[in-house]
């Protein structure tokens, strides 16, 4: 294992920012796996930790492949994670919205563009990514419809589903999306943990990761190979709101066969306890996502549907 | 008349209004009215535009019988991020002005962004006042994306701003408001003036002269106005950035909107710890500065100043 720091900021008030990468094997630029750009992505940490003492279990074993290296840097931004803030500390912009990063440019921009200049020619660019709206999902490897996506590729994460949506406008000037264009083939990977641990999914996450790399022929590392993926559009799922504020009662969790019809949540009055709201499933499907808030906005997102008829 | 654009129930006891006041001639109107939206308040922490909207409602009705057309004022996109001190959206943290078209369908922030895009589609002009942030101070100036110059900059050059800046397009960009409304044919101003947090009544008022000059020119307003001041215009290639090398305190050497020459000494960079210089910042270029930073603390990398060269 190198110990590397790719990146270095200076600060007058703090130790200077490093951002540290952790490289295994020798020899072309295979994969590199990106944990938290975000100081909230606890979890994302956690799996590159998890990912990075395996990494180095299989390499004193003689697992990475020759002639192939994999590299993998936990954390993009110490310094927000150290304070507990999402975005950049001192002016609140996400590093995850300033790729490919500009060395000359404003603070952000120079970091995305110290950690980019060193990733952008690895064959395969992995993200553990988070949602911005707090909720959980079924653990998923999630991509940008662009000229350059491999969704095929991707079911050999072996998770339950591929999920694919249209680039937005503001998607350009993320990590996913510039590896993409630099000729990445580049997945993000999504759990249902981010400012807290959940070991479940994470070791999902991970273990879909070395499946990932066993059958590219980068490691060599046999475990259960997972779900045959199925690839989902992001405009097929079926997006439930909530028409009232209030509490939100959750019934049903991600992973879960609903019918249409069916109770899956209720809104409460957080005065009066009564019930504002019952949130009824509209088609039959299973539950990609949930939104995990205790209380909630009118117009928000609470669920997001599969549909399904094949459901018995 | 005050009117609810958008509105969204927030779990504890209150709505979430966006809310526009609409001034129009005493009964006089044909349907033909012309129709100039002032939008203000998408970034929290921007407060250059509260002036704007009180000074050009107190002005109009000195002399309202001088209302010729229809005024939709719209002080806070984002009332939640003005009330709470806060940039972005409270509870999303997300920049409105990324949000743009938005989505009947979608989230709450992009069902807020569509309802907002519907209201606004159609005025004759929209001037859509940002205060750059709060580390940087700007002269009153039009942002114009090179896509829609043709349009937008004999409307810009009506505003009584100094500078015009046309800049190139970016992708990133078009979830603005901006973009948004002038890709469906509703010509958009962004206003940037001033510095975040703070008001500065001079540039208000200068911004203000200008509003009443387009209403004037649009049929809007019959009342005399005074001839805005010629602008400079400017593209991308003639805006020379300075970033900071080095973290500290920076102190500036030089006055905002003064021309500098190379070599002269734009600030420091200091150390309180050790008291010593960190970085000395000199002009690269002969210019005026146009952007200069106004909070003292930076990191590698902190945009200090703008040169128009």
């Amino acid at each position: 294992m190198e110990e590397k720091t790719l990146f270095e900021l200076g600060s007058v008030y703090r130790e200077n920012m490093r951002i540290k990468a952790y490289t295994f094997g020798k020899g072309e630029h295979s994969a590199c796996v990106v944990g938290a750009t975000r100081g909230n992505e606890v979890q994302q940490v956690y799996m590159c930790s998890k990912l990075i003492a395996i990494f180095e279990q299989l390499e004193k074993k003689g697992k990475i492949s020759g002639g192939k290296s994999v590299m993998v840097i936990p954390c993009v931004n110490p310094h927000s994670m150290n304070i507990g803030k999402r975005f950049w500390s001192a002016d609140n912009t996400d590093i995850n919205r300033m790729f490919p990063g500009y060395n000359l440019g404003e603070t952000t921009q120079r970091i995305a563009d110290g950690v980019f200049r060193h990733i952008n020619d690895y064959e395969y660019g992995i993200q553990f990514a988070s949602f911005y709206l707090q909720g959980s999902f079924i653990p998923h490897v999630r991509m940008m419809k662009t000229e350059n996506e491999y969704a095929e590729l991707a079911k050999d994460f072996g998770l339950p589903y591929v999920y694919r949506r249209r680039a937005k406008p503001y998607d350009t000037t993320t990590l996913n999306y510039n590896w993409q264009i630099w000729g990445t083939k580049a997945f993000s990977i999504y759990t249902n943990a981010t400012d807290s641990i959940d070991d479940d999914s994470a070791a999902e996450a991970v273990n879909a990761v070395l499946t990932f790399l066993n059958k590219r022929g980068i490691i060599r590392y046999h475990c259960h190979e997972g779900y045959l993926s199925r690839l989902i559009e992001g405009h097929v799922l079926v997006n439930v709101k909530a028409e009232t504020p209030g509490f939100f009662v959750r019934y049903a969790d991600v992973n879960a066969r609903v019918r249409e019809g069916e109770l899956l949540a209720e809104i409460t009055d957080p005065y009066t306890g009564r019930v504002l709201d019952q949130v009824i499933s509209p088609v039959n499907g299973i539950v990609f996502f949930h939104a995990s808030q205790p209380v909630i906005y009118s117009n928000t997102s609470l669920y997001r549907i599969i549909p399904s008829d094949d459901l018995v | 008349m005050i009117q609810t654009i958008a509105s969204v129930g927030l779990p504890i006891d209150e709505p979430l209004m966006i809310r526009k006041n609409r001034l129009m001639p005493d009964n006089r109107l044909n349907g033909k009215e012309k129709r100039i939206s002032v939008v203000t308040g998408t970034h929290g922490d921007e407060l250059e535009g509260q002036y704007v909207c009180y000074e050009l409602q107190r002005r109009i009705r000195e002399s309202y019988s001088c209302l010729t057309g229809i005024v939709d004022i719209y002080p806070a996109l984002n009332p939640l991020g003005i009330d709470s001190l806060t940039r972005g959206i409270p509870g999303f943290d997300l920049d409105m002005n990324r949000l743009f078209p938005g989505a009947q369908n979608g989230s709450m922030p992009e069902y807020i962004a569509s309802q907002i895009i519907a209201d606004l589609s159609g005025s004759d002009a929209v001037i859509d006042i940002h205060a750059s942030n709060i580390f940087l101070e700007e002269i009153p100036q039009v942002r114009i994306n090179e896509l829609s110059k043709g349009t937008l900059i004999p409307l810009a050059k009506k505003l009584n701003v100094d500078y015009i800046w046309v800049h190139s397009a970016a992708t990133v960009l078009e979830s603005t408001l901006a973009y948004s409304l002038n890709m469906i044919g509703t010509p958009t101003l962004v206003v940037e003036m001033g510095v975040g947090m703070r008001i500065a009544k001079k540039f208000g008022d200068q911004l203000v002269d200008g509003i009443f000059a387009l209403m004037k020119e649009l049929g809007i307003w019959s009342g005399e106005v005074g001839e805005p001041k010629e602008p400079i215009i400017s593209d991308d290639g003639e805006v020379m950035f300075i970033n900071a090398g080095s973290s500290g305190v920076f102190l500036p050497a030089v006055e905002h909107w003064k021309n500098v020459r190379v070599g002269d000494h734009i600030g420091d960079i200091l150390n309180p710890l050790t008291g010593e210089i960190n970085e000395t910042i000199t002009a690269q270029a002969d210019g005026i500065v146009f952007t200069l930073r106004e909070y003292p603390i930076v990191s590698e990398g902190s945009l200090i100043a703008r040169i128009l060269v």
